[in-house]
């Protein structure tokens, strides 16, 4: 197990790595000059050639991208240009509401996804499983933002239970907070929990296929103990791989959602850095967004491997 | 894939398939829509009810009518007209994204599975890397880096398509390359190009098709969202993302105004979806009994 992890570290790193030359590569193409960007279209060429050297920008590409590195290993996500302010403070004052948005949203989808699989397991090939099929179609197909503005339309601006936009900040205590924050929640869960409760559905079905549940029946269990005991324990593990990598997708992938609801998360400051061009905040943001995907997806290996023997195995 | 699915799917001409296929109801419900999408979207090319270029102040904010069939928008604008050009919209940039995946992606998946070794794990771990960042990020930073507009659009949904295409070439090529037949085709002297076109790809298309359903419904989705924030197609050149979010500020007054672009992404995305389902199924029996 400790060889399994060590190697799947190792490979965490050089892939964090690669990501980070990708995302520095990227970047460097980008049109415009970023300090003729902050100090605007009036700016003399000595003005700007001044803060080029202040922010770095002449020196040779490789001599920045190992400065960037160094920086952000002591911790320094350096200033943002536009916000003048340290990066790592704007992460933090972001991450206190995409964090709890993403935990939310699996936590929702969690709920609803994990017994409607169990139940259309159970009820394989009836109508009730048929129907729920098709209700998890409709849950893949219908875009996050679209369903968003329904609820908007119904909760916030028809019966005005919950505000329809922005973030009172968690000071006031954390029902406000949860308010602001339960509309987005229930956006991004829809689709993730139509996936999981599907992902949930097979994997119980091909687990009620395996010889041991045909024994444990051949023994006389009834059915439901069959399910609960026996084929439950062994489908959870695709569906905690599943869990794992939307927790990630959440995490970082909530950028049109705080669009609509006018959330201060973390996806709605990388996108207002990337339309005006503040490139030390998108670099660090993006690499730490691909660092939590990565880091999520190592653990959810190493649980997976803890859990089945036979994968750690199989790479050795 | 098993022996006995590639047996089934050998055995099989295009005709029985086809047969086959209608008989499941995913793949014919899935079919019918999208060829209804399709269909929507070209006839937008001839005729649409009314031009959507032409602003009319006074027929804004209009409810569904018999003149208007989902009403019209805060310019005047005909929704339904506007579908009409989106759905050209978001096929096109769906489709050209997934041939982008296909073109690329296919080659390189079936280069990694015949070569094995260095090349193999090279090309996978890259694969790893660009799995690694979240799509609909980076497709936003590739966007507004090379700038908003649909060929843009199609850029950025394109470059997450290709380890995607490229994974399931090579894990499809790499059950075939040990058969039997592909054996005989190497004795006989071919070569491993000669053969991954002769052979290797006649076997693994099913599976390219129903991967490119699913990338198809997902470039949709992205498109949308994209569109949506403002980085897709520009006006004045209707698309359904846009419309929703040109929407989003008359909620109050005009919520149809959501309704029907919203309505349309579903359907083309759920039709895609029940086709990649019915296809699986026809293409992939040992899958049918999950399902």
């Amino acid at each position: 197990m400790f060889a399994y992890a060590a190697r799947r570290l190792l490979t965490v790193l050089v892939t964090l790595f690669a990501a980070s030359i990708i995302i520095f590569a990227v970047l460097q193409v980008i049109p415009g000059d970023p300090a003729r960007l902050m100090l605007g279209i009036n700016a003399t060429d000595d003005a700007v050639a001044n803060l080029r050297e202040q922010l770095g920008l002449n020196a040779p590409v490789y001599a920045r991208y190992f400065n960037w590195l160094a920086d952000m290993a002591r911790g320094d996500f350096g200033v943002s240009y536009t916000y003048s302010a340290p990066v790592r403070e704007l992460v933090g004052e972001r991450i206190v509401v995409s964090l709890p948005l993403a935990i939310l949203a699996l936590t929702l989808s969690t709920l609803v996804a994990i017994p409607v699989g169990i139940f259309t397991a159970a009820r394989h090939g009836t109508a009730t499983d048929t129907a729920a099929m098709a209700a998890t179609q409709f849950g893949i197909a219908i875009p996050n933002f679209w369903f968003a503005l329904l609820l908007v339309y119904i909760f916030a601006i028809t019966l005005r239970w919950v505000p329809a936009g922005g973030f009172p900040g968690w000071e006031d205590g954390v029902l406000p907070g949860l308010r602001a924050l339960i509309l987005p929640a229930i956006a991004l869960a829809l689709p993730q929990a139509a996936i999981l409760s599907r992902v949930t559905r097979s994997a119980l079905l091909e687990t009620m296929r395996e010889d041991y549940i045909r024994t444990a029946r051949a023994k006389g269990l009834p059915q439901r103990r069959v399910l609960w005991h026996h084929a439950l324990r062994n489908a959870l593990i695709p569906v905690l791989t599943i869990m794992g990598l939307q927790f990630a997708f959440l995490l970082a992938g909530t950028i049109i959602i705080e669009n609509v609801f006018y959330l201060p998360g973390l996806g709605q400051l990388v996108f207002q850095a990337i339309q005006r061009l503040d490139l030390i905040v998108v670099q660090s943001v993006v690499i730490l967004l691909v660092g939590a995907v990565i880091t999520v997806n190592f653990f959810v290996d190493l649980a997976y491997a803890w859990a089945d023997p036979r994968l750690r195995h199989r790479t050795q | 894939m098993s022996d006995r699915d590639l047996i089934a799917t050998e055995h099989d001409d295009l005709g029985q398939l086809f047969r086959r296929a209608l008989r499941n109801r995913s793949f014919l419900i899935g079919l019918i829509i999208t060829l209804v999408v399709i269909a929507v979207a070209m006839i937008s090319f001839v005729w649409t009810p009314y031009d959507v270029t032409k602003l009319t102040i006074a027929d804004r904010l209009k409810p569904p009518s018999a003149h208007h069939w989902f009403g019209t928008d805060h310019f005047g604008r005909d929704i339904a007209s506007m579908i009409m050009e989106g759905a050209r919209n978001s096929i096109a940039v769906a489709l050209v994204a997934v041939a982008i995946g296909t073109v690329i992606g296919v080659p390189v998946g079936c280069w990694a599975a015949a070569k094995r070794g260095a090349i193999d794990e090279v090309l996978m771990r890259s694969s790893d890397v660009v799995f690694a960042f979240p799509a609909l990020l980076s497709a936003v930073m590739i966007t507004a880096i090379l700038g908003p507009g649909a060929i843009n659009a199609i850029i950025a949904i394109g470059i997450f398509n290709i380890p995607v295409f490229a994974r399931v070439a090579r894990g499809a090529a790499l059950a075939i390359w040990p058969r039997e037949f592909i054996l005989a085709a190497r004795a006989s002297g071919k070569s491993q190009a000669r053969i991954t076109l002769e052979h290797i790809l006649p076997n693994i298309a099913n599976l390219l098709l129903v991967q490119g359903t699913i990338q198809f419904s997902l470039g949709i989705l992205a498109e949308a969202g994209l569109s949506y924030v403002g980085l897709g197609a520009q006006p004045p050149n209707p698309s359904w993302g846009r419309m929703l979010s040109e929407a989003q500020t008359m909620m109050a007054v005009a919520p149809q105004m959501a309704i029907a672009p919203g309505v349309a992404i579903i359907v083309a995305v759920l039709g895609l979806n029940l086709l990649g389902d019915g296809l699986r199924d026809v293409l992939d029996p040992k899958l049918r009994r999950e399902r």
